[in-house]
């Protein structure tokens, strides 16, 4: 293989003895975490807690928004036979409107599960007091 | 016959394996491709899970479900969209960070459980054969239209194409081809819608609903299928037998046909009307939490790098799915307009493909943005049984025939072959069924049992595999006891036809009780490693835990 050619020569050789000599300094929180300790728990169950309030909150939007439609129609025929634009409401409500609501819900949740995600990482690496 | 017809096809079938023969050169074997894909951006991986997803009755279904039934049927495609918003929500970077590529897989990582294994791989069969009768439905249909070919030859010989393709290998499931189809499929609908609306304007915009009802925009000649009473304006009924020939001139109010079930007027603008809450609703659920558990829409989540990636994918395929959908309605309520005909013999589903020529007349352009059209359904039902017959056949590979020890290729043939024949049966044995209706009860089923398993295994440390299995079984076989009901059974009337034509309402709710008590009850079993398995599910890639 030696000298056969620049493209041979700037292949990586990857030991994986290496590999695992690179990895981070254990830390505390860190070995909680690995080792399930109550604290490790802890810190994993708050941040389940927090993605799941997070989606919950965001389809109870979705079941406000969409869901409760079927059942205003039927309650308020009225708001069915109103006109927007000359286009009926319901096909402007479920036809063009619906997707950019959906979407929109959909950015807002993953800006929030980052941040979320964010917030375990920081506690994970604080440096110790 | 339409010159730029066979042209246009061939086009779309060399795209398609060019770009394919292209991307082998670089993913000769399975793990190639997933290191490959892993290179790709979210949004190219976004194209090709849309491009997938999309699938005939999306393309032909959805416009025909407008066209015959009106506005309560909007909320299929609201449904099939927000379906990737629930993924979103409760699935999408769990999901990838648990490492599972199949749901079977998914219920080893999470219960370790080889019951709970087979009874998902008996799920994964049914709902993906359930998925595809309505791709070669709409095969055939096209075939039909197409060429007046009968629908059998053309259910058929797709059919045997895409089975050929799989076997072969032709057609792996590679990202640029998927994403390709999306674009085509997007193009093939936007283009034409463009020109339609123009045309409508030039027109002096007829009315989507006259108030005496659909009427004939150009002089038409109808061909009866079958034996029906037809109720003219007048009130006046005049029998037709199979195989008549009726022409109906201009202007003329469309006749409502018997065998033929269709809304006019207010039912059809309206919300309400037929359509109960009940069944409604039932719908909702189903579209909303079915997607999740759709054989080939998991797989493709393992093409993601990490779990926020994942999550970045699927909120741009739910903009990419969502502009999709704007068009099919569009569709819908032109083909009131200028191919109310299909209202008479009921292949609305062909809506999308006949309204170009019908509006734009038989010349170039009507002709060209004809063959665009019935260019895209091609693409939609390549790309999507393509993919949904590679997942199956991958399922039954490895959990019916175990070859996962020494498997060759030719055991994955004889694996296609067999989940391509029922799906092939099927789909000549329920011609009658609209292809959105086929569709949204194998959402159903998909709602019922692997829905509840995948946010219940995904959130809840306390679920356990008997309470799993019992939650499937009850759920899941509930479902799909009715779909077989429906699809096999005689014709209900009443609350039992409401109950069994759309069971989600009560399937899905069964299966999550069903689910949660069962582990209750049996809190013993919650796998001693549940700790490490909710760790590795939702901590970020980033801590490198897996490595410590």
């Amino acid at each position: 293989m030696n000298g056969a050619g620049n493209n041979e020569q700037r292949r990586v050789r990857v030991v994986l003895g290496e590999v695992a000599a690179r990895r981070p300094p254990v830390d505390p929180a860190r070995a909680d975490l690995a080792e399930q300790t109550p604290v490790g728990e802890a810190l994993v169950k708050g941040l389940v807690r927090a993605q799941l309030a997070l989606a919950l909150r965001l389809s109870l939007v979705v079941a406000a928004g969409l869901g409760a439609l079927p059942l205003l129609f039927a309650v308020a025929p009225a708001v069915g036979r109103a006109k927007f634009l000359g286009v009926n409401l319901p096909w402007l409500l479920l036809g063009l409107l619906s997707f950019p609501f959906l979407v929109g819900v959909g950015w807002a949740y993953v800006r929030w599960a980052e941040r979320n995600e964010q917030d375990f990482t920081a506690v994970i690496n604080r440096p110790e007091a | 016959m339409n010159p730029y017809l066979v042209p246009g096809l061939v086009v779309v079938v060399l795209i398609t394996v060019g770009i394919g023969a292209y991307g082998l050169r670089f993913a000769r074997t399975t793990s190639d491709f997933l290191v490959a894909s892993r290179s790709v951006s979210p949004s190219w991986n976004a194209a090709a899970i849309s491009g997938e997803y999309l699938s005939a009755a999306s393309f032909l279904g959805v416009a025909g479900l407008v066209l015959r039934y009106g506005v309560d049927v909007l909320w299929y495609p609201v449904g099939f969209a927000a379906g990737y918003l629930a993924l979103l929500l409760f699935v999408a970077a769990p999901l990838r960070r648990s490492g599972a590529f199949t749901l079977p897989d998914f219920c080893q990582v999470r219960l370790r459980s080889p019951m709970l294994r087979r009874l998902a791989t008996v799920f994964v069969l049914f709902i993906g054969c359930l998925y595809l009768v309505p791709q070669l439905q709409g095969a055939g249909l096209t075939f039909t239209t197409v060429t007046g070919g009968r629908y059998e030859w053309g259910a058929l010989l797709v059919g045997l194409v895409v089975t050929a393709n799989v076997a072969l290998g032709g057609m792996r499931a590679i990202t640029f081809v998927q994403a390709f189809q999306y674009w085509l499929k997007l193009t093939a609908l936007a283009v034409p819608v463009i020109f339609l609306i123009m045309q409508w304007q030039s027109d002096g915009r007829p009315a989507v609903t006259p108030p005496a009802g659909p009427v004939f925009s150009a002089t038409t000649t109808v061909t009866f299928a079958e034996d029906a009473t037809l109720t003219l304006p007048d009130g006046s009924h005049v029998r037709v037998a199979e195989g008549e020939v009726r022409t109906f001139a201009a202007g003329a109010v469309v006749p409502e046909v018997s065998s033929v079930d269709d809304r006019r007027g207010a039912d059809w603008l309206l919300p309400g009307g037929d359509t109960t809450l009940f069944a409604t609703y039932s719908l909702i659920l189903a579209t909303f939490l079915g997607t999740m558990g759709l054989p080939h829409v998991l797989v493709r989540f393992y093409t993601n790098p990490d779990g926020a990636s994942a999550r970045r994918t699927t909120l741009v395929v739910l903009a990419l799915v969502g502009l999709f959908y704007l068009l099919p309605t569009l569709y819908g309520v032109l083909g009131r307009i200028y191919t109310p005909q299909l209202l008479m013999t009921g292949r609305t589903d062909a809506v999308v493909l006949l309204l170009p020529e019908a509006a734009l007349g038989g010349g170039h352009l009507g002709q060209f943005l004809g063959a665009l059209v019935t260019a895209g359904a091609l693409a939609a039902f390549l790309s999507t049984s393509s993919g949904l017959l590679t997942s199956v056949a991958g399922v039954v590979f490895t959990d019916v025939l175990h070859a996962d020890r020494g498997g060759s290729v030719r055991d994955f043939r004889l694996a296609t072959v067999i989940s391509a024949t029922v799906p092939i049966a099927l789909s000549i044995y329920v011609a009658s069924m609209d292809v959105s209706r086929v569709v949204g009860l194998a959402f159903a089923v998909a709602a019922s049992s692997f829905c509840p398993l995948l946010v219940l295994g995904i959130w809840w440390r306390g679920l356990t595999d008997v309470g799993a299995v019992a939650g499937i079984l009850a759920g899941g076989g509930a479902a799909m006891g009715a779909v077989l009901l429906t699809v096999l059974g005689p014709p209900l009337s009443g609350w039992p036809a409401q109950l069994v034509g759309q069971p989600a309402a009560w399937t899905v709710p069964l299966a999550f009780l069903v689910m949660v008590v069962g582990s209750l009850v049996t809190k013993k079993r919650v796998p001693a490693d549940i700790g490490a398995t909710m760790l590795r599910l939702h901590a970020p890639e980033s801590l490198r835990l897996n490595n410590l």
